[in-house]
């Protein structure tokens, strides 16, 4: 198995979790250095959004560690305290403030204070403003900035949640099946959205599409039943009769 | 800051308030009973009762409309500041009461109570009531959001111990040995500062007050909801775990607007206790905190002055109906609540202002189509 080394950015080590005794997540170990971009695939139910869950602090693992940045066992910390060590997450179903416009939307998420009485006395300022209009033109929403978020179509919904995602400044994202819903154009789109913040940022992407996960090109982690199946290229890992059989042949 | 939270909407609302505050003492006092325009004395009691309903109705809609916090309990912090202004004025009944006991309200005496409980100690002085009024009940919901907002109660399982968290207080204040006048509650007021309570110009001044602490009432709401702490509770209400994800720890969140909001519904009941003269258990009933969540509702949840229509709607027409046939009440409220929950799912208000948009857009629509320029919904941005 793989070890943490210098530039390890997360680590699961070991992770296991049940639901009234059903095993979720099995014995899941994984490494994604600084920097990296990974797809992870693998049939529904196999684990991917809990794994998500247990990184970000929504569900406790029942046994394991999930190593941040080297140090930190997030495991021990709470949702709010690991998004602001830098960990950012784009859910399933595509959640954004609807009834804040597309520009405040990422206004709170920008990365800054969450005091409650710094906020009650917060003020725009002009960093924050050029933040903002340089976010809305990388997910392409600048010409929509002031409508309600409640208005955009399903595709803009998911952009700007990568949006919201981006604007925290975070050192990890972790996105949920970005493409679901989208048209084949959108899906192109996001994929190279996603390349271009790759890079800065380390990224796992969940996917079901794989002419999305093709577009991403790169290492792919097949999860099966709560645990690693296979890891690799797609080339390699499709041609691994075990995914076949689980996954890509059904 | 200041100019944000006054929005031309907001400024109607304050002017009008602030009109009121001043306008109806002058009626009722100055103006002769002969003269069309007099405002009788029982129509100042009555308006003042209203208006620390409407007082009261804000600070539910801060946490329901604004953060979708639906407190069925908070006709508890309204009582609470209720008791706290009246045992300030038993206490400044004095030497004035039935047995005449300088220091002990007379339900002590007829205990035969030999001491002041040491939680009566300091209502003597008015500056210490006042602070209690809005301590006490912001305590409460301090440490009452504390534990509920810390292990998540959320929705329907937070209305629900807000329920018995007030109907735990009903029956401890119903106790003769608690302290605060059993099933009698506390009454028989003298006087306020040395004010008669019976004086019409006492009256005049405390509507003038009530009317005052609305505005202010509503200006501390607009503040916080416009402000960016605003958006994040409004955040919290459409989508909580995304709000967490993001990185605020939305129970800090909630413990503020809920204890800010204790906070006013406590000043609302100190300055209902000296209009209507008593205070007694019957205000923690959870019906009571029930019915305020039916004003808001009809007058428009989230738009703050929705509230104060729905209290002053619903009020007059209890007023009006429970004058005329009283058993019929509580079928009336059932059926103007299922009424506008129908038909006005924004309620009175919220009804209005889409009514109001579509005339305006309707007639915007018209003067576009006549208009050569094509930039004019620009413009009108
Ligand atoms: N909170 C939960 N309670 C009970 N079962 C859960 C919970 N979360 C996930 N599961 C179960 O765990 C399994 C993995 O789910 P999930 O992680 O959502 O799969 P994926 O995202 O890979 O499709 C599923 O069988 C699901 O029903
Ligand atoms: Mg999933």
């Amino acid at each position: 198995m793989t070890v943490s080394t210098a530039d390890t950015m997360l680590y699961l080590n070991g992770v296991s979790v049940a639901f009234d005794g059903f095993k979720a997540i099995n014995e899941l170990s994984l490494v994604l250095e600084e920097g990296e971009m990974r797809a992870v695939v693998g049939p529904n139910g196999a684990g991917k959004t809990t794994m998500m869950d247990i990184i970000t602090g929504k569900t406790r693992p029942d046994k394991g560690e999930v190593i941040f940045a080297g140090n930190v066992d997030l495991t021990k910390h709470d949702e709010a305290g690991i998004a602001r060590m830098g960990v950012g997450r784009k859910f399933q179903k595509p959640t954004v403030f609807e009834t804040h416009t597309v520009e405040d939307n990422l206004l709170l998420s920008l990365k800054g204070s969450r005091g409650v009485f710094d906020l009650l006395f917060a003020r725009r300022t002009k960093a924050e403003q050029a933040r903002i209009d340089e976010l809305l033109d990388l997910i392409r929403l600048g010409d929509r900035r002031s409508e309600k978020a409640a208005a955009l179509s399903h595709g803009q919904k998911q952009w700007l949640e990568i949006g919201m995602l981006l604007a925290q400044d975070p050192k990890v994202l972790l996105v949920d099946e970005p493409a679901a819903g989208m048209t084949d154009a959108e899906t192109m789109q996001t994929a190279e959205l996603l390349r271009q913040v790759a890079g800065e940022h380390t990224v796992m992407v969940v996917e079901h599409d794989m002419d999305f996960v093709r577009a991403l090109g790169v290492k792919v982690t097949v999860l099966h039943e709560g645990s690693v199946l296979a890891e690799g290229s797609l080339d390699h890992v499709s041609s691994n009769p075990k995914v076949i059989d689980v996954y890509l042949g059904r | 800051m200041i100019l944000r939270a006054l929005d031309l909407k907001s400024q109607i609302f304050l002017a009008i308030t602030l009109i009121v505050a001043a306008l109806v003492p002058v009626l009722n006092l100055y103006v002769p009973e002969s003269s069309a325009f007099h405002v009788s004395s029982f129509a100042v009691a009555l308006f003042g009762k209203y208006l620390t309903y409407a007082l009261l109705a804000i600070s539910v809609d801060l946490i329901w409309g604004f953060c979708g916090i639906l407190s069925l309990g908070h006709g508890a912090f309204f009582a609470l500041g209720g008791y706290a202004m009246g045992m300030h004025l038993m206490r400044e009944i004095g030497d004035r009461g039935v047995y005449a006991n300088p220091l002990l309200p007379d339900f002590m005496v007829f205990l035969n109570w030999k001491e002041l409980p040491w939680f009566w100690h300091g209502f003597d002085m008015f500056w210490f009531a006042c602070l209690m009024v809005v301590l006490v009940p912001g305590a409460l919901a301090f440490v009452f959001g504390w534990f509920a907002f810390r292990s998540r109660v959320t929705g329907v399982y937070f209305s629900i111990i807000t329920q018995a968290m007030t109907y735990a207080l009903l029956l401890a204040f119903f106790r003769n040995d608690m302290g605060f006048g059993g099933n009698n509650g506390l009454t028989d007021f003298k006087d306020v500062l040395g004010y008669d309570l019976q004086s019409d110009t006492t009256r005049a001044g405390l509507f003038a007050l009530s009317a005052l602490a609305l505005a202010g009432g509503f200006l501390i709401c607009r503040l916080v909801v416009t402000s960016r702490l605003g958006k994040v509770l409004v955040s919290i209400r459409d989508a909580e775990s995304r709000t967490r994800f993001l990185g605020y720890r939305v129970e800090g969140y909630k413990l503020f607007v809920f204890t800010l909001s204790a906070m006013l519904a406590g000043v609302a009941g100190a300055l209902y206790v000296p209009q209507v003269g008593i205070i007694n258990p019957g205000e923690f009933s959870p019906a009571n905190s029930i019915e305020i969540v039916i004003w808001v509702a009809v007058g428009g949840r989230g738009l703050l002055v929705g509230a104060v229509v729905g209290a002053i709607i619903v009020n007059a027409a209890k007023t009006l109906l429970t004058g005329w046939v009283p058993e019929i009440w509580l079928f009336a409220l059932g059926a103007i609540f299922i009424f506008v929950t129908l038909f006005l799912p924004k309620g009175v208000l919220g009804g209005l202002s889409a009514f109001v948009d579509l005339i305006g857009a309707k007639t915007k629509s018209k003067s576009e189509a006549k208009g050569p320029s094509s930039t004019a919904p620009q413009l009108a941005e």
